[in-house]
């Protein structure tokens, strides 16, 4: 009864973020829309994935739509002329009908479903580590969890690479100022302590229950930018050296011991299995590092202002 | 009906929905929330596949949950840039039309380039 519930309320949102004329109405709907999934996610005994949700996906992810949102304000009625109404219609047929086609694929599966569950059990004694999903990221599948890292390096690089000349390696964002008396100043000075340990504990539990470096490394971007935002801190400029350093400490780090696994061990990434907790928790660190830095980073968007103002 | 059957059914509205306002909605910053709703059914599909892959003592096939996790961070990314380029854009051309023939005419950029 309560997944019907849900999966009703989480469709009247989807359907709300694409059908209201309001941009900005579209983007708190989808905020919603984003937490009311990570619900979904611990409905389908997926805790890793609705932490993960519900910290990018519908956090850090709201907060850069719901920017965007405001500043494109005054756009919006000159681009509100729709496609035709042909168009439209044969869109909606489009949809539906795939739409229909995963409905069947989905709910017609083969019986036994495929499942590499067994496995991941049989293996879990090879790295020290309790928790599945994490083995699965930092063990199995390293290779994906590594140029995940790549990738967030790439999209650093592209949104820097859109300042303005005289911007490059400036500042990202405008200067923030707020009341040195207001709540948002009581907020950033009260909470980063607190969500600085928590986003650690994220990292270090991640090892045998839920959690993990993406986990804890979304509530350390937060932080970071609660204090930026309250002014108590201003955008590092991008062309300082030690935040490339962290930029690259992550994917670094995942590569070195990776070649490592090349000359010491069997294969690229494989772990020695005396070091494989140990290493695999130092790459978690340096990870949970560059996470936050190029979260917080992305959030921010690009250089605007001249490092030296 | 089943958690899977519920939510299953929902999964695949939600990417028809998000395909939907893909390829209809004018704004372009519209599209790119429609992206992400599209990206979420997706993520749900490996969800409902991970749940019916339940074994082992395992509520969710931890396979997919991880490679879910990793699309989850590389989707924030993705919008992420988008959103750049279409902010760079606005500040360039001073409208966000990806219609060439009704896009302003462009404005002197006051950043100089």
């Amino acid at each position: 009864m309560f997944e019907i519930a849900l999966a009703v309320v989480v469709l009247g949102l989807a359907i709300w973020t694409i059908a209201v004329p309001d941009t900005y109405s579209a983007t708190v709907g989808f905020i919603a829309y984003g937490l009311l999934v990570a619900l979904i996610w611990v409905r389908l005994d997926a805790v890793d994935v609705a932490l993960t949700e519900a910290a990018i996906g519908g956090g850090l992810g709201g907060v850069v739509l719901l920017g965007a949102a405001a500043r494109l304000r005054g756009t919006e009625a000159m681009t509100n002329e729709r496609p035709s109404l042909t168009v439209r219609l044969s869109a909606a047929a489009l949809s539906a009908s795939i739409a229909a086609a995963l409905a069947v694929a989905i709910l017609l599966p083969p019986n036994p479903a495929p499942t590499l569950a067994p496995e991941v059990v049989s293996n879990a004694g090879a790295t020290g580590m309790a928790n599945p999903v994490t083995n699965v990221l930092m063990a199995f599948r390293a290779m994906d969890t590594m140029l995940e890292k790549v990738v967030l390096l790439l999209a650093i690089v592209g949104v820097w690479s859109l300042a303005s000349d005289q911007a490059w390696g400036g500042r990202p964002g405008p200067r923030h100022q707020a009341d040195p008396n207001g709540v948002l100043a009581f907020l950033a000075r009260l909470l980063p302590p607190a969500g600085i340990v928590v986003g650690i504990y994220i990292l270090w539990t991640g090892a045998d229950h839920p959690g993990g470096a993406f986990q804890g490394g979304a509530v350390l971007a937060s932080m970071w930018l609660l204090v930026i935002m309250a002014g108590l801190m201003d955008t590092p400029p991008v062309r300082s050296r030690w935040l490339r350093l962290v930029l690259v400490a992550g994917p670094g780090l995942f590569l070195v011991v990776g070649l490592g696994g090349i000359c010491f061990g069997s294969a690229f990434l494989a772990y020695p299995a005396a070091f494989a907790k140990p290493l695999i928790l130092s790459i978690e660190a340096a990870m949970l590092l560059t996470i936050a830095t190029t979260l917080g980073l992305l959030l921010a968007g690009a250089p605007e202002r001249s490092a030296e103002r | 009906m089943s958690a899977v059957t519920v939510f299953g059914s929902y999964a695949a509205a939600a990417v028809g929905l998000g395909l939907y306002g893909l390829i209809a909605a004018p704004q372009p910053l519209r599209k790119i929330i429609a992206f992400n709703l599209l990206g979420s059914g997706v993520f749900l599909l490996f969800g409902i596949v991970g749940r019916r892959g339940a074994a082992a003592g395992f509520g969710n096939d931890p396979v997919p949950q991880a490679l879910v996790i990793t699309g989850v961070v590389v989707a924030f990314s993705a919008t992420a840039l988008a959103i750049g380029l279409l902010l760079r854009l606005f500040q360039i051309t001073g409208s966000t039309t990806l219609n060439s023939r009704a896009a302003a005419s462009p404005r002197s950029d006051p950043s100089g380039n």
